[in-house]
């Protein structure tokens, strides 16, 4: 960070930033904020991969090896939770910090003082969440998914804890959500229409209206919960006349947008470098914007798919079924788009790229997988095995995470006006994509064979399978941290880069410096007059 | 200025809206229940004679669960009866606190499968009481039903399973809270 402090010392800006640690405490400035929450994802990333190697120790071998199977739980369901909304969420709103601004020629977010909360309180939440570790009682063991009544009868004491937490992490979203949306809606350059923005704005504006319809239900399912456990009301007991399955409802309500909330931006940030990779314009770019709004509008009528087992009238179980493969039909509209855009382009591949092309392929396997968890009878079999585990997490890992390191890659050096070591790059790349194989296919097999989820236990024909799962994952955790070492080495002895970075990148950000002016577009660029383009 | 005032209080309105809606789901969850018979839910105490009785004869089980570690007696008089849909029938269920302590209970009733829920009527029932029973005291209460002889032709049985679960932890919560 010091190299980026002192890059601004011969800026002669009138509004350079403050010195020392009251810069990043009281900041108004996107850039900043930006940073902020990407370095805090980034902690987020190693605390949760920490636990998940954890997980992938204790099945090494079959039988009870490191830890407790209490603490096992505990490890399993903060895993989730950390991965979920202190890793992918605030990475992603720290691109939208650093970008939104920049792609549509605003001189920063319109509720500076909101973003400045809405970041600080989520180390906050954070810290709740991890001091119940320290706890009488552990930490929450639940599952990410907290059902009831294992989260309000048979939770420990803790569970408070998590509650409050899981309000401020939502109060910080919805903040977050509510500035991304009244910038972009009120802070264009003159000239960029709707139809004109950039594919990661589009992303994050139909992402931060998701944000908005979901995180408050989220937040009315936890207070149910705080409600049952202290206050006593019977909204998940059974015994006062309520129904644990409602509890399922409501969640998934919430779960289901949730999970396109982790995946829309990624589909902006893979846009972007997959077309300039391409040196060709996106494919079919109003196509990308109205298959973005159709995964958004039917993410909310599926989320039953996720509880077919409960117990449903057929006619519901046909229902889920359709709409979630229906979502299939825009998802792949995406996947073609991307493919036609490299079609014929002057390919080249540095590692953002790379990753961006994981991106597609990985992430349509995680995709098929879907499919086959969609068909309700199928998925009687599949549910609560690994190859629920093997789904999520390639959707999720070469899906959401691989599109955050392709961006990380991609606007490096825009952020920070240094390039990165392609050499080390691309090694990053190579070993992550061996690795995250080796660690999630393989689960398809055992989870196909029968393994269930959330066990530290598993009968002896699964054990090679999970030996490899477990090599493949020290791997990926490993290459994590060379991840690490590549962004350092290139903030503190990187090369200058200059302000075009990529020969085929287009977009205003781009046209700025490298790093840019601590105030950017303080007279907003006029794409009316045809010198700029978005 | 005032069109980013307006647009962030349009947003801030939505996210106490779909606050609200959260918990309007719960109403909304019990009425969608009632109306398709989701998770074997069955309607109140609802009975008027029926003038086509019909001669089906069906099949029910009567299971008991205690939840967790509930510790009473709790049994049917009859594991099963086949009954003619359209006329009252009538079984009894005993309870038992075989603890030392005074204990509250509740009994939960499901039916399946779900959809014959709404076609099982109770004139009749314990479900809506909560029982208070002394230390080795037992109580003995009957259940009267009808089978609605508009069941699906495809049903020829039906499961009534009743759960008993513990509430003295909850209701004496309650006391203290009001």
């Amino acid at each position: 960070m010091s190299a980026v402090i002192e890059g601004h010392h011969d800026d002669h800006h009138h509004h350079g930033p403050a010195k020392g640690i009251s810069r990043w405490l009281f900041t108004t400035n996107h850039k900043d904020i930006g940073s902020l929450y990407l370095w805090f994802s980034f902690i987020m990333l190693f605390i949760g991969g920490a636990m998940a190697m954890v997980i992938r120790a204790e099945l090494f071998e079959p039988g009870s090896q490191i830890v407790s199977p209490e603490f096992y739980n505990q490890m399993v369901t903060n895993h989730g939770l950390i991965m979920v909304f202190g890793v992918i969420m605030p990475a992603f709103v720290g691109f939208a910090n650093w970008l939104v601004p920049m792609q549509i020629g605003a001189p920063d977010m319109a509720l500076p003082r909101l973003n400045n909360l809405s970041f600080w309180i989520l180390p906050a939440a954070f810290g709740v969440l991890i001091s119940t570790f320290f706890m009488e009682g552990g930490a929450p063991n639940f599952g990410w998914t907290f059902y009831a009544p294992l989260s309000t009868e048979y939770a420990p004491p803790t569970v408070t804890y998590f509650i409050f937490a899981v309000h401020i992490m939502g109060a910080s979203s919805i903040m977050g959500s509510i500035n991304v949306i009244t910038t972009i809606l009120n802070m264009r350059a003159p000239g960029m229409t709707l139809m004109k923005m950039p594919l990661f704005v589009w992303t994050w504006l139909i992402t931060a209206y998701l944000l908005i319809a979901v995180m408050p239900v989220l937040a009315g399912a936890v207070t149910m919960m705080l409600m049952d456990i202290h206050f006593g009301t019977s909204f998940f007991k059974a015994g006062g006349g309520g129904d644990p399955v409602l509890f399922q409802h409501v969640f998934w309500f919430f779960g289901h947008p949730e999970v396109y909330i982790m995946i829309l931006p990624a589909f902006g940030i893979v846009s972007h470098i997959i077309e300039t990779f391409s040196r060709k314009p996106i494919f079919g770019y109003e196509s990308m914007v109205y298959a973005i709004a159709s995964i958004a509008l039917l993410s909310f009528v599926v989320w039953a798919h996720h509880m077919f087992t409960v117990g449903m009238p057929i006619a519901g179980e046909l229902f889920f079924m359709y709409s979630t493969m229906l979502i299939a039909i825009p998802t792949g509209v995406k996947v073609f788009n991307w493919l036609s855009t490299m079609f014929k382009g002057s390919l080249t591949f540095e590692t953002p790229m790379l990753f961006a092309i994981a991106f597609v392929a990985l992430f349509t396997i995680g995709g098929l997988s879907g499919i086959m968890l969609a068909i309700a009878p199928a998925d009687f079999q599949y549910h609560d095995t690994y190859f629920v585990v093997a789904h999520f997490h390639y959707v999720l890992v070469p899906g959401a995470l691989f599109s955050i390191i392709a961006g990380v890659y991609y606007w490096l050096p825009k952020w920070t006006g240094y390039m990165y070591d392609e050499f080390m790059g691309k090694t990053h790349f190579w070993l992550s994509f061996v690795s995250v194989n080796l660690t999630f296919f393989p689960m398809h097999f055992v989870g196909l064979a029968g393994m269930p989820r959330r066990i530290p236990d598993y009968a002896m024909q699964f054990a090679d399978y999970n030996m490899i799962v477990s090599v493949g994952a020290f791997l990926f955790g490993l290459s994590q941290l060379l991840f690490l070492y590549v962004v350092l080495k290139a903030i503190f002895y990187g090369k200058k880069a200059t302000g075009q970075v990529w020969e085929g990148a287009k977009g205003l950000e781009w046209t700025l410096d490298s790093p840019p002016a601590y105030h950017t577009f303080e007279t907003p660029p006029n794409l009316e007059s045809g010198e700029v383009k978005a | 200025m005032s069109s980013i005032r307006k647009s962030v209080s349009k947003l801030f309105l939505a996210t106490v809206g779909m606050f609200l809606f959260g918990f309007a789901l719960v109403p909304l969850y019990d009425v969608f229940c009632e109306i398709t018979g989701l998770n074997g839910k069955v309607t109140g105490p609802t009975f008027s004679e029926y003038e086509n009785i019909g001669n089906r004869e069906i099949k029910i089980i009567f299971t008991t669960t205690n939840n967790g570690d509930m510790p009473w007696f709790f049994d049917s008089s009859k594991s099963q009866m086949r009954v003619k849909t359209g006329e009252q029938n009538l079984l009894n269920y005993v309870f038992t606190n075989t603890t030392n302590k005074p204990m509250i209970a509740q009994a939960i009733p499901s039916v399946s499968p779900g959809k014959g829920a709404q076609f099982f009527h109770k004139t009749e029932c314990f479900c809506f009481e909560q029982q208070l029973l002394e230390p080795g005291e037992s109580i003995t209460v009957p259940l009267k039903f009808v089978i609605d002889p508009d069941l699906p032709k495809d049903i020829s049985s039906l499961a009534l399973g009743y759960t008993l679960f513990d509430i003295t932890k909850d209701l004496i919560h309650k006391q203290v809270s009001n």
